[in-house]
């Protein structure tokens, strides 16, 4: 092959690697993204049954319930505006708990929010970014009931 | 005075590094002979960052709390090791040691470095220095590591107990030491593109330091990777976290420097494309400090979020990684081509394993930017996880691996030798794999299935270039190759074994019981409270059996006293398993179980186990002091100064 030519081809074939890239990038992305929702939003019917999504919200007070196999819970997940109900079968962790902030990563089915992960606001420095603004709504909200 | 000494330190090496810029401006615009000078000011330079660092290093060993950084991260009863990592286990201080180990990796290339013309290092050294610069002016403007408080307080806030682990003390300095090594490879580059000398000799110049950063990187990754695996809700040993990409991305880029690299030293072939790798591949490390630094992404790793800082460090992306690109556009075309080769050769085979890496690059890229693309266009939020990349880049990565056995057994320039033949062995051994797999695990998935048939080959194919010779006197070079080559089929194999042969289950078990897992039968043995310098923990012991002689298992949860953080858990063996004392869940979940629970969930079934809990009144009164304390402080106690700032963690903190 000539240089000239050779060099033709090497910058082809970097362009045909760089087309594939975002063609297969844009694809799997397209299906496996997974969409952050407030139970306002499942209450608006953004979520659609079996697509992986993340759920945001506080833990309502009084909605922990544990099974009697001891490994699976049920609560529920709120906004302020809506309510949504999560199972989840596993470990929580140690920072999960009432009135605070959680994100369950799973799917919806049939009304209730499936995780098979529950994120939990871990150290008072830190909350996931979904949350913070979430957090904040919520503190005013209280602010404004008292 | 520690502190303040740092601080002129940083001034000063800051001040010679823009004397080395304005050398290298007098170097490229006449003749004057600059490269002794400029070698002596990186020398200093480099000495300078190296006071500075080893003053923060004394104040964090001395638990000197008039330091706002040292009251923010440490805690004067944290283990000797742990008060010295703490130096580099937040925002400030490993950002100076990223700029001491670049001031540093110029001093040595000031000094040693005799391969290239004079100009060209000259061009080089002070395109670190330019690089520098910026991080010298992020330090002294926007997070300055001697910063005083006063009065003094009387005890520091602590280091996260999640960062207090061996894990800290290794995994960041490989890594930047990576990183930074990338950063030499671009100056190079940067050099060669304006004085136009992109040849075998600059290859031979850059090569030692693209290798020793791949392998830097490699290794920092593999410690990260075995830290996220043994503490427990990190993930497993990846999880595609944005933390974790932003990693991969330069090690990716520079496996393929490392690869196009030799074709140029070799050949003196693939110039331009070999430069705007060195460009990309330190670009790579500068979006992924951008993207651990600002805590831009939801990621496991925990960051306190600070526009400022993160907009600081984006403006200095844009600048350095945009005037590369005008660089490399404005010189690359003029740069002539090197010698011809044919279809099939050894230069081809590398090219098309710089396509397939930069293909993989692109999508991990794509992948882990898109939820902030979508963010800022659209308002939605999202997330990119697993399932994205174990499709998209999973089955690239396995036609990489193919190729990698037999790119080796290609000659230069134009192939004489009949490959083929010489495949028959690992062929069988691949076909042997694929069957094996079928009769023993009918039942796995596709892609551990063909992970295994690939690994199978390669295991086989990466020995191929020692067999046709006397191994002993093949040239080290090519050791160093079968050796890295055959790294990947073990952990290729690894994964497909860990993907395909998971199991786990959860349960509540009683003391003495034995629960069974898979081929397993896990017994809870004993569950005992031990305490360390700062810190109290429950310790579960779990024997688990398959046949022969039982493996031990001690996972454990741990409550640090001086830390306002959750407690953690740790595996405590290759085998996984977790203990969880829901006595001290703030929930009261458990009311109705007697006492203490522990709940053990358990990992793999290769390396396997289990799940299992107690119930035991005695146990609880004695544990749930230190539970107890652990969740007032968190409750009670705010940091007297404003988190903002003091809050990032610079490595893992968040638990899933």
């Amino acid at each position: 092959m000539k240089p000239k030519n050779q060099r033709l081809v090497l910058v082809a074939a970097a362009l045909v690697a760089l087309v594939a890239a975002a063609l297969l990038a844009m694809i799997g992305l397209r299906n496996q993204a997974s969409f952050f929702y407030t139970p306002a939003d499942i209450a608006a019917g953004k979520a659609s049954d079996g697509k992986a999504a993340r759920l945001g919200g506080m833990v309502e007070k009084g909605s922990v319930r544990r099974e009697a196999d001891g490994v699976t819970i049920h609560f529920v997940l709120t906004d302020g505006k809506a309510q949504t109900p999560v199972t989840f079968r596993g470990i929580v962790p140690d920072l999960f708990r009432e009135g605070s902030g959680a994100v369950a990563e799973g799917r919806m089915q049939s009304g209730t929010f499936v995780a098979d992960q529950i994120l939990a606001k871990h150290d008072e420095r830190y909350m996931p970014p979904e949350l913070g603004n979430l957090a904040a709504e919520h503190k005013a909200g209280k602010t404004l009931e008292k | 005075m520690i502190a303040e000494t740092g601080l002129a330190a940083l001034w000063l090496a800051a001040g010679l590094a823009a004397y080395q810029v304005f050398l290298m401006v007098l170097a490229l615009r006449s003749s004057v002979e600059v490269a002794r000078p400029m070698r002596g000011v990186a020398v200093a330079q480099g000495m300078l960052t190296l006071i500075a660092f080893a003053m923060l290093l004394l104040v964090f060993a001395r638990s000197d709390m008039s330091v706002s950084l040292v009251f923010a991260n440490s805690n004067s009863a944290k283990p000797f090791i742990y008060k010295v990592a703490g130096a580099w286990g937040n925002h400030e201080g490993s950002m100076l040691m990223w700029v001491t180990i670049l001031a540093i990796a110029g001093a040595f290339v000031a000094f040693f470095s005799r391969r290239t013309g004079e100009r060209t290092l000259a061009a080089a050294l002070g395109s670190q220095a330019i690089l520098a610069l910026g991080f010298y002016a992020f330090l002294l403007f926007a997070s300055n590591p001697f910063a005083r408080l006063f009065p003094a307080p009387p005890d520091g806030q602590g280091l996260n107990p999640l960062l207090q682990d061996p894990g800290l003390a290794f995994h960041p300095p490989t890594l930047y030491l990576g990183y930074v090594g990338l950063s030499v490879a671009f100056s190079f580059a940067v050099g060669a593109l304006l004085t136009g000398e992109v040849d075998a000799r600059l290859a031979r110049a850059m090569r030692p330091w693209v290798l020793g950063a791949w392998i830097l990187l490699t290794l920092g990754i593999t410690a990260g990777s075995y830290w996220a695996y043994y503490e427990l809700g990190w993930g497993g040993y990846w999880f595609w976290d944005p933390v974790e990409n932003a990693s991969l991305m330069p090690w990716l880029a520079a496996t393929a420097l490392l690869h196009s690299i030799n074709v140029l030293a070799a050949r003196g072939a693939l110039k331009a494309w070999t430069m705007m790798l060195a460009v990309i591949a330190f670009s790579m490390s500068m979006v992924g400090t951008f993207l651990v630094r600002s805590g831009i992404l939801t990621s496991v790793h925990a960051f306190a979020i600070d526009p400022e800082r993160g907009t600081f460090l984006l403006a200095l992306l844009a600048i350095y990684v945009g005037a590369a690109f005008i660089l490399f556009a404005w010189r690359g075309a003029s740069l002539k081509e090197g010698a011809p080769f044919e279809l099939v050769s050894r230069e081809s085979g590398l090219v098309v394993n710089n396509l397939l890496l930069s293909v993989i690059l692109g999508i991990v890229f794509l992948g882990t930017l898109y939820p902030l693309f979508v963010e800022a266009l659209t308002a939605e939020k999202l997330s990119v996880g697993a399932p994205y990349f174990n499709a998209v880049a999973g089955p690239l990565a396995l036609v990489l691996a193919l190729l990698v056995g037999i790119g080796p057994l290609l000659s230069w320039r134009r192939e004489r030798r009949p490959v083929l033949r010489q495949l028959k062995v690992p062929a069988l051994v691949c076909v042997g794999a694929l069957v094996i797999t079928v009769i023993v695990a009918p039942g796995i998935g596709i892609l551990p299935r063909a992970g295994f048939t690939v690994a199978g080959f390669l295991l086989a194919a990466s020995a191929l270039p020692l067999a046709n010779r006397n191994p002993f006197r093949a040239p080290l070079a090519t050791w160093g190759m079968v050796v890295a080559h055959f790294g990947i089929a073990v952990a290729l194999a690894g994964m497909a074994a860990n993907a395909a042969f998971s199991s786990e289950r959860l349960a509540i078990a009683q003391l003495g019981e034995a629960l069974s897992v898979g081929p397993w039968q896990v017994e809870l043995v004993s569950v005992t409270p031990t305490a360390g310098k700062n810190w109290t923990a429950i310790e579960g012991e779990l024997r688990a059996s398959r046949g022969s002689g039982p493996i031990t298992l001690t996972p454990e949860t741990l409550y640090y006293s001086a830390a306002p953080t959750e407690t953690i858990r740790r595996a405590g063996n290759i085998l996984h398993a977790d203990v969880d004392v829901q006595a001290g869940n703030p929930l009261q979940l458990l009311t109705n179980h007697r006492g203490l629970e522990l709940t053990l969930p358990g990992q793999p079934d290769v390396l396997p186990v289990t799940a299992a809990a107690v119930s035991r009144p005695s146990v609880r009164t004695r544990f749930g002091h230190p539970v107890r304390r652990c969740f007032e402080h968190l409750d009670g106690v705010r940091a007297p100064v404003a988190p903002a700032g003091l809050g990032d963690l610079s490595q893992h903190s968040f638990s899933g």
